[in-house]
């Protein structure tokens, strides 16, 4: 490598130990400013520029490197929306990767224990600044992984400086995200701070307080979300029972119709319309037949012989036998003369 | 019932919501799925004021639980 300015060029080296601190990645045709020394290679006999720190002129050395990692992980599609997994509407177990001393647990257990205390809230404390931070964060999320020991995590901290939430903005920690099984919801710092691990995570919370309120339902909303069904049952088993109701009530009308008292009650009428009607006829017939006999009678008694008798007529008997002609006597014969009223005994002379 | 979860409790409830709902089944079974909405109903909101929220630390441990 060498550095150059407009006029003039001279070789230089970083050294592993001072390069491994730097946080972004020198490129060709980079305006840099160097801490250093020049001292002689001997092999070559050439002046060196030994760089001990170097810094990107202009924009900081922290927006550069982020906007690199940023760069290269895009390439790599660590970002693509279409790899972002659904975070689970009721989460069992919600892990949370943060320091367990700052705002930011409490502001999650606080929140989810409001919101939706039904869950388990599983911690895995971690430094959330300084160098052994994002190994701790990286490492806590492939943790989580391995045990399948929550169903949503949480990845943050709260708001501090650039420096502060530089652990976000490192790629192992993206590329830990970025493995994860595990739905990540990253939560760091305020609403403004934008790192790797946003981009990274399945889903952004400004903060960690949003992050906790997007991973867990509200129990209020649970609560009416119950009620409601309970009533929709109650709907639908009423109108099922009053349609019930209503087709039994017609059955039972029929039944009633077909009861075999009312069919044997109808026969009973009938039986008695019947009987009277035969009633009615036989008295009908009686009175006429009553009726013809009196007439008879009448022109019976009209021919009796001993009405006519009565009007003067008499029956002669000989030897009992009634007397039609006079041939029938002989002189000397006893004869019986009946009339109305007595009988009279003659003889024929 | 008493080890069931909240979640799968809820579910089962919307399930019968919707099966009570089609308006297919008989009065005895219509009956019955009522009675186990009442009990899930009673369950859920037992679940929904009862919660504490549980905070545990991960631990290897996890790994024989699950």
């Amino acid at each position: 490598m060498s550095i150059k300015d407009g006029e003039s060029s001279i070789k230089a080296v970083m050294f592993r130990m001072s390069n491994m601190r730097l946080r972004f990645e020198p490129e060709n045709g980079m305006k840099v400013i160097i801490r250093g020394r020049v001292s002689v290679f001997e092999r070559d006999g050439q002046y060196q520029l030994y760089i001990d720190d170097m810094q990107p002129e202009g924009a900081g050395e922290l927006a550069i490197a982020f906007e690199q990692l940023k760069a290269k992980l895009a390439a790599k599609g660590i970002f693509d929306p279409e790899i972002k997994k659904e975070i689970p509407a009721m989460p069992q177990r919600v892990g949370v990767v943060t320091s367990d001393t700052g705002a930011a647990v409490h502001d999650i257990i606080n929140i989810i224990s409001r919101r939706f205390p039904l869950t388990e809230l599983v911690l895995a404390p971690v430094q959330v600044q300084g160098a052994q931070a994002a190994g701790q964060i990286a490492d806590a999320i492939d943790r989580f992984n391995r045990l399948k020991g929550a169903d949503v995590l949480i990845v943050g901290r709260g708001g501090g400086s650039a420096e502060d939430l530089w652990a976000f903005n490192e790629e192992i920690v993206a590329m830990a995200i970025y493995r994860s099984e595990i739905p990540v919801i990253s939560a760091v710092g305020h609403e403004t701070d934008f790192t790797i691990s946003d981009f990274a995570a399945d889903l952004r919370a400004p903060t960690p307080s949003a992050a906790a309120e997007l991973a867990v339902p509200d129990i209020r909303d649970q609560a009416a979300l119950v009620n409601a069904y309970y009533l929709s049952c109650l709907d639908s088993i009423t109108a099922d029972v009053e349609v019930r109701q209503q087709s039994l009530d017609i059955i039972s009308q029929r039944l009633e119709y077909l009861n075999p008292q009312t069919v044997i009650d109808n026969k009973i009428q009938i039986l008695d319309m019947l009987s009277q009607k035969i009633n009615d006829k036989m008295n009908e017939i009686f009175t006429s037949k009553s009726n013809s006999f009196y007439q008879t009678v009448q022109k019976i008694d009209a021919l009796n012989p001993l009405k006519v008798m009565t009007r003067g007529y008499a029956v002669v008997y000989n030897n009992s036998k009634p007397v039609s002609s006079v041939k029938e006597v002989n002189t000397g014969d006893k004869l019986k003369i009946r009339l109305s009223d007595g009988e009279i005994s003659a003889t024929v002379s | 019932m008493k080890n069931m979860k909240y979640e799968t409790a809820l579910k089962r409830l919307e399930e019968i919501a919707e099966k009570l709902d089609s308006g297919s089944l008989s009065l005895d079974e219509s009956l019955k799925l009522f009675e186990e909405a009442t009990e899930l109903t009673a369950f859920c909101s037992s679940c929904l004021e009862k919660a504490k929220l549980k905070i545990t630390e991960l631990t290897e441990k996890k790994d024989d639980n699950e």
